[in-house]
């Protein structure tokens, strides 16, 4: 069963058109990869399926119901949730207040904010301190928890490896790996190759806002995904 | 000791002026709107209170109980049907439109009301006085109106500071956009801030009808007191809306002791020195950005 499914997604900034007819299919507890060079659409696509960018409606596909084009609040409601590029950490709110900002529709399911604090004590620990004085990789943690406070259906994450060193990236996606291993529908953009197709099971890759190729990671060799990113 | 009467004058006085400010500093801090008709607004509240007090020979607080919800609702559906839709299409159609509604409500009132100037019967409270020995004395009025007004900040501060509800306005005031991807709609969020403000300037608008006369253009000068207790007190900030409504009223009663026409232009003036020597405010929020 498709959890999503994105049919000729056409996207853009104001006359500049960024994506050009995507489609790809997302299985119910399966975690996609989508990688790429800057620019390519990524994080567009991301933007336009949560909402924040609009989109036909027929474009994008929900557990079989048309969501596209639905206001990012209302797909919040049914179970999209975007982990935005840059983190985006409220400066006004505590962690805690952060995470619990996360929980605004209250969606039932098993994130709470005990089970936030037990994956990440450092969280804990910091809880009352205002979200933006974390270090960079403490924020991205907050960021993640903060949208599977959510409880979504589906979660998308935007570049977690941005700006942050390559072994902080590789907590994060240990992490990352046991909430996908429990069954969370994950969509992660990355332009770090190497550890985003250690938790993917299908990777897509995009330039200039098309699919230039898709795959199991063990089906891809390595030359094939750089001729793909680089379009050599 | 008439210095210090004086000067307890103007804090007291302080507390009305708080009263108009926090609306206007809610809506800048949420939306990054400007109201130019907050004003007008609280006169609208002030002449509504009028008419319930004449038709109904109703007692003024009786009247400051139907006309704070009445503007609250008023709030809520003029952002919905037309404030909303000028959200995202920069700085300028808020400022034209809010400008063109104190045009359109001050020369309703004028045809409703007449020019002439009005007050709310006050049933003696004005005149009463509580003394505080050595000769001081303050009123009563303006001992509730300040009370009123920090009544409303408290209740303010913990709507904001405690409440789902309040992160949300938080979290909407740092950043729209992230905010809708936690589910927060903007414009039922608007809405609701609009209606506090009006709320609270309805509140403001019949104090000054009891405390003063007014009439259809008195809005204007509301709004200038206001935006000038916000910039002193610093925006973001609510306790600094009241320690700048309390300057304001201090440099004003204080010029007004030196020379009766000097009042309004020492509060201006005072105004103008913050801007200069603090242009943040004195209680800014320090807020990093990244």
């Amino acid at each position: 069963m498709s959890r999503l499914v994105v049919r000729r997604l056409d996207a853009f900034y104001g006359d500049f058109q960024a994506l050009f007819g995507i489609s790809l299919e997302v299985d119910d507890g399966e975690t996609v990869a989508i990688i790429g060079a800057n620019g390519s659409g990524k994080s567009t696509f991301l933007k336009a399926v949560a909402g924040a960018l609009p989109a036909a409606r027929t474009a994008v596909e929900l557990d079989g119901v048309a969501v596209g084009g639905r206001p990012a609040h209302e797909l919040v409601d049914r179970g999209v949730t975007l982990v935005p590029e840059g983190r985006r950490i409220f400066p006004s709110l505590t962690v805690e207040e952060n995470l619990r900002i996360g929980a605004y529709r209250a969606r039932a399911g098993r994130w709470t904010l005990e089970r936030v604090y037990a994956i990440f004590p450092r969280l804990a620990e910091r809880r009352r301190q205002p979200g933006t004085n974390l270090s960079g990789g403490e924020q991205q943690m907050l960021a993640i928890s903060r949208g599977l406070m959510a409880n979504p259906r589906l979660l998308l994450i935007d570049e977690i490896s941005l700006g942050l060193a390559p072994a902080v990236v590789k907590q994060l996606y240990d992490v990352l790996a046991t909430v996908t291993a429990e069954g969370m529908t994950t969509v992660v953009v990355e332009q770090d190759v190497s550890q985003v197709l250690r938790i993917a099971r299908r990777v897509f890759c995009f330039r200039k806002g098309a699919v230039s190729l898709f795959g199991r990671p063990d089906e891809l060799s390595r030359s094939r995904i750089a001729a793909a990113y680089f379009g050599t | 000791m008439a210095w210090l009467d004086t000067i307890v004058q103007g804090l007291l006085l302080g507390g009305l002026y708080a009263l108009f400010a926090t609306g206007l500093s809610l809506i800048f801090g949420v939306m990054r709107i400007v109201n130019l008709a907050h004003g007008d607004f609280s006169i609208l509240a002030a002449f509504l209170a009028v008419m319930l007090v004449d038709a109904l020979a109703l007692h003024w607080l009786l009247a400051l109980a139907l006309v704070v919800p009445a503007m609250a609702l008023l709030g809520y559906v003029l952002q919905r049907t037309v404030l909303n839709r000028l959200l995202g299409r920069g700085i300028l159609p808020p400022i034209l439109v809010t400008f063109g509604l104190s045009i359109i409500i001050q020369n309703a009132l004028l045809e409703a009301f007449s020019a002439d100037s009005r007050r709310l019967n006050p049933g003696g409270i004005d005149t009463a006085s509580l003394a505080l020995g050595g000769g001081l004395a303050v009123g009563w009025f303006s001992l509730i109106t300040l009370l009123v007004a920090i009544v409303v900040l408290t209740g303010l501060q913990i709507f904001i500071g405690r409440t789902q509800r309040g992160r949300a306005f938080r979290a909407t005031a740092d950043d729209q956009a992230t905010a809708a991807l936690m589910g927060i709609d903007p414009r039922g969020l608007y809405a609701l801030a609009m209606a506090l403000s009006l709320g609270i300037v309805a509140i403001a608008g019949v104090f000054l009808g009891v405390r003063t006369t007014f009439a259809f253009g008195s809005g204007p000068d509301r709004l200038l007191f206001a935006f000038e207790a916000v910039i002193i007190g610093g925006l973001g900030s609510l306790w600094g809306t009241l320690v700048g409504g309390a300057i304001l009223g201090v440099a004003q009663t204080v010029g007004a002791k030196l020379s009766p026409g000097w009042g309004i232009l020492t509060g201006h003036l005072v105004f103008l020195a913050v801007l200069l020597v603090r242009p943040q405010g004195l209680f800014a929020r320090q807020r990093r950005l990244d």
